[in-house]
């Protein structure tokens, strides 16, 4: 029988977590970017959304005055301020994977490392728009080689679910973010006329997430914004809809013993997106119901942790800005 | 331009592939012949091929940096050093019966102190020993054994000796390097492999695993066993996951573990707790267990002690094991061989002049620029002076420590330490070299075949230590047939 060390689990779920993570600001950089490049030159639009989506917006003022280009740039690729940036976060999802070597195959290692050399002799190359692109495209590149490679390579146990469950929870964060600060200022309040430019914004938005093409295969109408709201809460198919990154969560915790506290906080989770009534927080409480939705995976991770992870002396720095604060623009 | 051997020469140290005559020695007859025949092209291909293989093996060490630990590729020379079987069988037995009367003398202390009662031991040796441990007294180990795993240093002088340097009886490491140098070599030298008999090296997981496993307290099929490591700080982290992956065990830090009310030891796993038998520490026996020892340690398991007392956990090395690790306590090996065992010491120990004794003091300070002036118990090479090649003011420092404080030093005469052929920019040149075999003592006791050879890597220097510019070499113990 082999047994699984509960801080094994913990580095496992962070390593995947921190992955997650790193994909998805180089997406959001990119979907941001060509957004951008749209937009009439006069927008009010910029790069301020993106660090409020990090929600450690806070932090970014203390340091900078204005969230121009090359400021946001810095501080989500490279601040050592910002432990979530993306090299800080493979700085620690290489901790966690050397720490725990002889769990993932070699192959992982290789990459990872690849990947976080890549992005520490590079970095620089995020300050031009035009050597942007191939950079965050690489790094989205070998973060699905990566989760490829251990998909196809790695042992399907308990082990595996850690690297799932990981995945799942952060990517269902990441679309609350993504909604909780585009969604809102996207949304018309009065009436449902589409101002010329919010189609690209929305198109944006599911990008952002990935979202796009599967969207328009399965929704079949024009990109409205309460349409790819709900798609992006309550579509039980696509990876990054909430609804689906729950059900994922869940399965994992099916295969995982003493799973009661956990499931139960899922199941809690799952409840407040299934039944949310797109239409009507669309159009009032959005920010209120993602505050909830926060808080319930507030509420997962922590009972994940004091059931799997229990009794760790853990550095707060490896850990996420959590709570959440709740969009500071 | 390939390799030549005619203007190789090691100056008054002992070569161990060619002789003063230039000659090559039994068993090397075949690699001097087959490396003449190798292009520089070939050898820079070899090495490349070394070096390749150990990055994409992992094989590396921790230094500290400015910017924290960073994995390094320990230096690996690709021509092996050769040891004959004959002359191997020999220090086999030596170093077995050494590591028992050492086991006998460590058991002794913490019990009946016989030894200092019959008087072949200086109780004050004892008393200001840093690494006897009061808390251990009238505590029975499993088997009688407390040092599992030993790691001693063989040096040959010039005039061919094998003589024991010191004992590493506290967390003694490198044989991970041993074990990986064999994979490189086999990669990179194939052919050599099918020439020559070599005796294999990689039964050691296999025998540390049981060894460990007949230490368990609760007779079972399949105990758990743990590897304790302080941390992927530690310059030797690559070896305890290394090992702990190749036993199978889990490689654990002390925050993995607790102590139950019932004074068992159990590691934190997602299903709960689970107990554990053996465990295979590689902390300082002071760092343990803050509620016995240092108490801000945070790397030990509070409790750990009593739940060893209590026999509930094996514990190897065992705590306190390292009271024999001392300078000091070296010098009396041999007595200690003849004492317990009633046997003539097969293996030598280096002359040793103890600064505590009065006249042995007096010749220290007399022929300071003729000796090595060693602390008692330092480990890594620190805090020792090559009376030879240290200046007048270093003499003189030395002289100050060792009135001060006779009883932490020791002096030896200065070996010169044997060299082996070693590649270096693309010649060979020879370079010193020590020795350090591994030896396993639980139900039976077990030597590696060969062990980690280290080289010194610069030019006539004698310090062999990783974390001093020294390199490793495979070690090759090689049936010569016949004779």
């Amino acid at each position: 029988m082999t047994m699984l060390l509960s801080s094994v689990a913990e580095r496992v779920y962070w390593f995947a977590r921190y992955v997650e993570r790193v994909e998805n600001t180089a997406r959001m950089i990119l979907v941001n970017n060509n957004l951008l490049l749209d937009m009439p030159r006069n927008s009010t639009l910029g790069w301020a959304p993106i660090v409020s989506i990090t929600g450690l917006a806070e932090k970014f003022y203390e340091s900078h005055k204005e969230a121009n280009e090359r400021n946001v740039m810095r501080f989500l690729v490279m601040d050592p301020a910002n432990q979530s940036c993306m090299l800080c976060s493979l700085a620690h999802a290489r901790e966690n994977l050397r720490t725990s070597r002889a769990i993932f195959p070699r192959a992982v290692w290789e990459t990872l490392n690849d990947l976080y050399t890549y992005t520490k002799e590079n970095k620089s190359s995020v300050l031009t728009r035009r050597e942007r692109y191939h950079f965050m495209q690489h790094v989205i590149d070998s973060c699905h080689l990566i989760s490829g490679k251990l998909s196809a390579s790695m042992s399907h146990d308990q082990i595996y679910e850690f690297v799932r469950m990981g995945r799942n929870i952060e990517r269902a964060d990441m679309t609350s973010r993504v909604i909780d600060v585009r969604a809102d200022n996207l949304l018309p309040k009065h009436d449902e006329e589409l101002k010329p430019f919010d189609d690209i914004q929305w198109k944006s938005v599911l990008d952002s997430l990935a979202g796009y093409q599967m969207y328009r295969r399965y929704v079949h109408v024009r990109v409205r914004g309460v349409e790819v709201l709900r798609y992006l809460l309550q579509d039980i198919y696509f990876p990054r809809a909430i609804h689906h990154c729950f059900n994922q969560a869940e399965q994992c915790l099916r295969n995982l013993p003493m799973n009661e506290a956990p499931q139960y906080a899922l199941v809690k989770a799952q409840r407040l997106v299934r039944n949310a009534r797109v239409e009507r927080i669309a159009h009032h409480k959005l920010n209120d119901f993602i505050n909830q939705l926060q808080l319930a995976i507030i509420d997962i991770n922590s009972e994940l942790t004091s059931t799997y992870f229990e009794g760790k002396e853990v550095s707060p720095a490896l850990y996420y800005a959590m709570p959440h604060e709740l969009a500071t623009a | 331009m390939a390799i030549t051997w005619k203007n190789y020469s090691s100056g008054d140290s002992f070569d161990e592939m060619i002789t003063p005559g230039g000659r090559a020695r039994t068993g090397a007859g075949k690699i001097v012949q087959y490396l003449r025949g190798l292009s520089d092209g070939d050898l820079r291909e070899r090495r490349e091929a070394a070096e390749l293989a150990m990055h994409v093996m992992g094989i590396t060490f921790t230094v500290y940096s400015e910017e924290g630990g960073i994995d390094r590729v320990w230096p690996f020379d690709i021509i092996p050093r050769i040891i004959s079987a004959r002359e191997w069988r020999r220090t086999d037995e030596g170093l077995q019966q050494r590591v028992q009367a050492l086991n006998m003398f460590i058991a002794d202390l913490y019990d009946e102190q016989r030894i200092i009662e019959d008087g072949v031991f200086p109780r004050e040796v004892l008393e200001q020993s840093v690494n006897y441990r009061e808390q251990c007294i009238g505590i029975k180990p499993a088997l009688g054994v407390w040092a599992h795993i030993c790691g001693s240093d063989l040096v040959r002088d010039s005039d061919g000796t094998m003589y024991v340097l010191e004992d590493n009886l506290r967390v003694p490491s490198g044989v991970s390097y041993m074990l990986e140098n064999r994979l490189v070599m086999k990669r990179v030298f194939p052919e050599l492999f099918e020439d020559y008999s070599i005796l294999p090296v990689d039964g050691y997981s296999t025998r540390l695993f049981d060894m460990l496993a007949s230490l368990s307290p609760r007779p079972a099929d399949y105990p758990t066993i743990v590897v304790l490591t302080p941390g992927i700080y530690n310059s030797a982290y690559f070896e305890h996951s290394y090992l702990a992956q190749q036993m199978g065990v889990e490689l654990v830090s002390g925050s993995d573990l607790f102590v139950g009310d019932d004074d068992c030891v159990y590691m934190r796993t997602i299903n709960g707790r689970a107990q554990v038998d053996v465990i295979y520490r590689r902390v300082d026996d002071l760092y343990l267990d803050p509620e016995v020892f240092i108490a801000d340690s945070v790397l030990g398991v509070p409790g750990i002690m009593r739940a060893w007392r209590k026999g509930k956990v094996a514990i190897a090395n065992a705590p306190g094991a390292g009271v024999a690790d001392d300078k000091v306590v070296y010098a009396y090996v041999p007595e200690m061989i003849r004492y317990y065992l009633d046997q003539e010491p097969i293996l030598q120990n280096v002359p040793t002049y103890l600064c505590m004794d009065k006249e042995q003091r007096e010749y220290v300070l007399a022929n300071l620029d003729k000796l090595v002036v060693k602390p008692a118990n330092e480990s890594g090479g620190y805090g020792m002076m090559v009376g030879p090649a240290a200046s007048k003011k270093t003499h003189k420092e030395f002289a100050d420590l060792i009135k001060k404080n006779p009883r932490n030093y020791i002096a030896q005469p200065t070996l010169s330490l044997s060299t082996s052929p070693t590649l270096c920019d693309g010649h060979v040149e020879p370079r010193h070299i020590d020795l350090r075999p591994f030896i396993l003592s639980g139900e039976n006791s077990h030597v590696t075949r060969g062990g980690l050879t280290r080289v010194a890597l610069k030019k006539g220097s004698l310090v062999v230590n990783s974390s001093q510019g020294g390199g490793s070499k495979d070690t090759w113990i090689v049936e010569t047939g016949g004779r």
